[in-house]
């Protein structure tokens, strides 16, 4: 019996695989190279994932990163490290993303193949990863200086040796050389249409092209404040005389933006904050969104900024109040008569003290921030405000007529104000309480990005407000700055001008009155929150003044470029308690550090390009090292 | 069968317990220590700041050994017996490596055959001389001290950015921990022979009777700075 099962086993070895066809199987669970090709649809699904794969650093989706710096405190448990951290570490901020570029490579080498393809299609989508990997070289160079400059996939052929797969670093303007010609050659191929928003337009190749020009420019005109900062083959740093010639294609890319009419600053709302407000979640019609990532609601693609950060008092969930505005950044919102008013005078307590150097008394905690700036007001939420029509309830406790406070350490908590008194709530239900997370410990929430629609806050709902990456006051503040820099004053104060009209200035700046620092300025408070800080302080080259190491109070100078800020500071508002007296029932604020911050942001010399890891280097020998780290 | 079980569960627990001592290396416990010095002084500097690289070469991959020095100059790290080069980074420290005649450069060849001592001498741009500290009463710390000029070659020599008085709660004492601070820019002193510095010492809770205190040279354009040794003052 087992001789004939043998035997029958190898006759069906032998011959039942005989038939070719039988194996020749089309796999059910993937795409092939030729199938893909040869229908537009599939190919946009293989453009999408690269779109979506497109590199940030701050984002909504990501809020915590906004809190290394001076503008935001982190008020949950897991990031007060954020606060107690000595230095930044020389590997932060890295991104050496070869996979992706090899993808995007592989896209463009086959694309340009694609016979079977619409010409127009294959144009669009050709220039589109063009875009892409012009957007990925912008980043790596932000980030680490000149990086390799690999145009084609490479293939290993398995012969043992990889030399001729080692690149050196290109000079880090050839970089931006590439990244410029790039966007120029594509901004013809790409469609002229500002309603489309999340794909690559003449516009926004424009935009891009305006800001990888303006960084180029600036790292060669301030390049010689750090000369450190450099390497002798130019992977790192620009020479100086190249600075004019970046700013005029800055200006130039820029100009041929603002002039083609096809975007505009959003001005819909006759409330100038809540305009500022809606100028981030606004979907509709918005003619100042240039490139953003989007969101939709129930198709999985959603975030949580707003479940993170809404107030915590009557918030959808019981969580928000991570993301805490610091008072460095609230104090640096101008007065509309374009002066500075830093909330730095205190008394040897730390309440705010007035004209008259005196604490200084407010029947409302939000009449304090009455005749700023209007953005504030849209990208803060101040006490004594609303949102979603419901009160924040931010405030520190009570102030007695002796001077000592009356507070609880719960959200809400209640206590007796006198010996007989009764029972009464002593804290805001948004706090501020210190060390309590999600309360609003410097005094503040965000409103910049939140979600107004009902939901939003929940988790079962979650944001579908998009991510702007471009928009047009950030081209309009470019122009600026290359007009300055190449001393046409007049023509960056019309540029300035446009952006602080928006925000309720009705004096404008004269040509004189444009410095470096209003340009350093505009940019802090118009582009707040929106991913821009690390990098600008880094091309202009003042991060080490500012982030300089050193415990400093709160400057009294906010208009100053220059001036150290390493730690975020809040102010707590406290309801005077002191019956019979005129100011009984009244508002002081009381300036404070929040309990976790315990050392002061610094940002050494080799922060300025990030490390490249042993692996690359180990990877391949013709890697040189960034300067100034160990 | 149970007896083949068994002889093999045995054989496979003296194997798991054995093969430990195979592969394991011994745990490192060379010691190498010493400071970094200018003519014998140790250089004092900021804690955790100042880096330097050991390289073992001959394995496949490069990483390097990262030492910290410490406040007062001194340095200590456990390592396996070998040969060593030793590097500093390029813009590390307030000073300029010596020319090594072993290696034609500034690499050090350290040869590890038993625990060592090393001092590593090197080339200051500036020395502190001569820090007094003294306590004035009403919490008033003042401080004086000379500050040498050692790099004068004018290819090399840098100018003094700014002398400051640090005063600390704890023995930790640079521009991170420091309470309050002194700061005289460079341009401000008119005679680096004679620098005097004074800060009044803010009131701190839980209430402390003393303080640590030194003085600092930022040098421009070297990010690290040289101090005096920390001293203890009682206020």
């Amino acid at each position: 019996m087992k001789k004939y099962t043998l035997l029958f086993l190898l006759l069906f070895i032998t011959w039942g695989c005989n038939d070719e066809d039988f194996l020749n199987r089309d796999p059910k669970d993937v795409l092939l190279d030729e199938q893909v090709w040869q229908d537009k649809g599939l190919v946009f699904s293989v453009l999408a994932d690269l779109y979506d794969r497109y590199p940030d650093y701050q984002t909504i989706e990501n809020w915590v990163e906004f809190t290394n710096f001076d503008e935001a405190f982190a008020s949950a448990n897991p990031d007060y490290g954020r606060h107690k951290n000595q230095n930044y570490g020389y590997g932060d901020w890295s991104y050496w993303d070869y996979g992706y570029m090899r993808e995007l490579n592989l896209f463009i080498q086959k694309c340009e193949a694609a016979e079977k393809l619409d010409p127009a299609d294959r144009s669009r989508f050709t220039a589109e990863a063009h875009f892409l990997r012009a957007a990925v070289y912008f980043e790596m160079a932000k980030r680490m200086g000149g990086v390799p400059l690999i145009l084609e996939p490479l293939e290993y052929d398995f012969s043992g040796d990889p030399t001729y797969l080692q690149y050196p670093r290109a000079k880090e303007y050839e970089i931006y050389d590439f990244v410029l010609n790039e966007l120029e050659t594509i901004s013809t191929q790409l469609p002229d249409d500002p309603n489309i928003k999340s794909r690559a337009t003449k516009g926004l190749a424009l935009a891009m092209k305006a800001r990888a020009a303006l960084y180029a420019a600036s790292i060669a005109r301030y390049g010689v404040n750090t000369p450190q900062v450099s390497l002798p083959g130019e992977e790192v740093g620009i020479p100086a005389g190249k600075a004019v010639a970046y700013y005029e294609t800055a200006l130039d890319a820029a100009q041929r933006l603002i002039t083609s009419g096809k975007y505009s600053l959003y001005n819909q709302k006759p409330d100038l904050a809540e305009n500022f407000a809606s100028l981030f979640y606004d979907k509709e019609n918005n003619p100042e969104v240039i490139f953003v990532e989007d969101y939709k609601l129930k198709s999985g693609h959603v975030h949580g900024w707003t479940i993170s950060n809404q107030p915590r008092y009557q918030a959808e969930e019981q969580q928000g109040g991570r993301l805490n505005p610091s008072l460095n950044l609230v104090q640096s919102f101008e007065k509309l008569d374009n002066t500075f008013a830093p909330l730095t005078a205190t008394d040897s307590k730390g309440f705010l003290l007035g004209a008259n150097n005196q604490v200084a008394y407010f029947n409302n905690p939000q009449d304090l921030f009455i005749g700023r700036d209007a953005r504030l007001w849209g990208t803060v939420i101040l006490p004594g405000t609303q949102f979603k029509n419901k009160e924040v309830d931010i405030w520190g406790g009570y102030m007695l007529a002796n001077g000592s406070v009356v507070t609880a350490d719960v959200l809400g908590g209640k206590k007796k104000l006198s010996v007989q008194g009764e029972l009464q709530q002593v804290v805001g239900f948004s706090g501020p309480i210190d060390n309590l997370e999600f309360s609003a410990q410097t005094g503040f929430y965000v409103r910049k990005y939140l979600d107004p629609a009902k939901g939003s806050g929940q988790l079962g709902t979650q944001s579908d407000v998009w991510w702007i990456r471009y928009r047009y006051a950030e081209v309009l503040l470019n122009a600026a700055e290359a007009a300055f820099a190449l001393e046409k004053f007049d023509l960056a104060a019309t540029y300035i001008n446009q952006v602080r009209e928006r925000a309720g200035f009705t004096i404008p700046l004269t040509a004189d009155q444009i410095t470096f620092d209003r340009i350093v300025h505009e940019r802090k408070v118009e582009l707040a929150f929106e991913g821009h800080q690390l990098w600008d302080m880094k091309r202009w080259r003042i991060a080490h003044l500012v982030w300089n190491g050193v415990s400093t109070d709160l400057t009294s100078n906010p208009g100053k470029a220059t001036e150290s800020s390493t730690r975020p500071f809040g102010l707590w508002p406290y309801k005077v308690y002191n019956p019979g007296s005129p100011t009984d029932g009244k508002w002081v604020f009381k300036k404070i550090v929040p309990g976790p911050v315990t050392n002061a942001d610094w940002f050494r010399m080799g922060n300025y390009y990030s490390q490249i890891n042993n692996d690359i280097l180990n990877n391949n020998p013709k890697i040189v090292k960034n300067p100034n780290q160990n | 069968m149970k007896q083949i079980l068994f002889y093999l569960t045995g054989i496979m627990m003296i194997t798991t317990v054995s093969s430990c001592a195979f592969d394991n290396y011994d745990a490192p416990d060379t010691y190498l220590t010493g400071r970094i010095v200018y003519n014998g002084e140790p250089i004092n500097v900021a804690y955790d700041n100042v880096i330097f690289e050991l390289w073992e070469p001959g394995w496949q991959t490069k990483i390097p050994i990262n030492v910290p020095v410490t406040q007062d100059g001194s340095y200590s790290t456990i390592l396996f017996k070998s040969t060593y080069k030793l590097v500093f980074q390029s813009g590390q420290g307030p000073f300029r490596m010596l020319q090594n005649d072993q290696t034609g450069s500034d690499t050090l060849i350290v040869d590890l055959k038993g625990s060592q001592t090393l001092d590593i001498e090197v080339l200051p741009y500036y020395m502190i001389r001569n820090a007094q500290f003294s306590s004035t009463g009403d919490r008033k710390v003042t401080a004086s001290c000379r500050v040498e000029k050692i790099i004068t070659d004018i290819l090399y020599a840098k100018d003094v950015e700014h002398v400051s008085l640090y005063v600390s709660k704890t023995q930790f004492v640079d521009q991170r921990t420091s309470m309050v601070s002194q700061e005289i820019t460079g341009s401000a002193i008119t005679d680096l022979n004679n620098v005097s510095l004074s800060v009044t010492v803010p009131s701190s809770a839980p209430i402390q009777n003393y303080i640590y205190a030194r003085i600092g040279v930022k040098i421009s354009g070297i990010e690290d700075m040289i101090f005096s040794p920390v001293q203890k003052i009682e206020l």
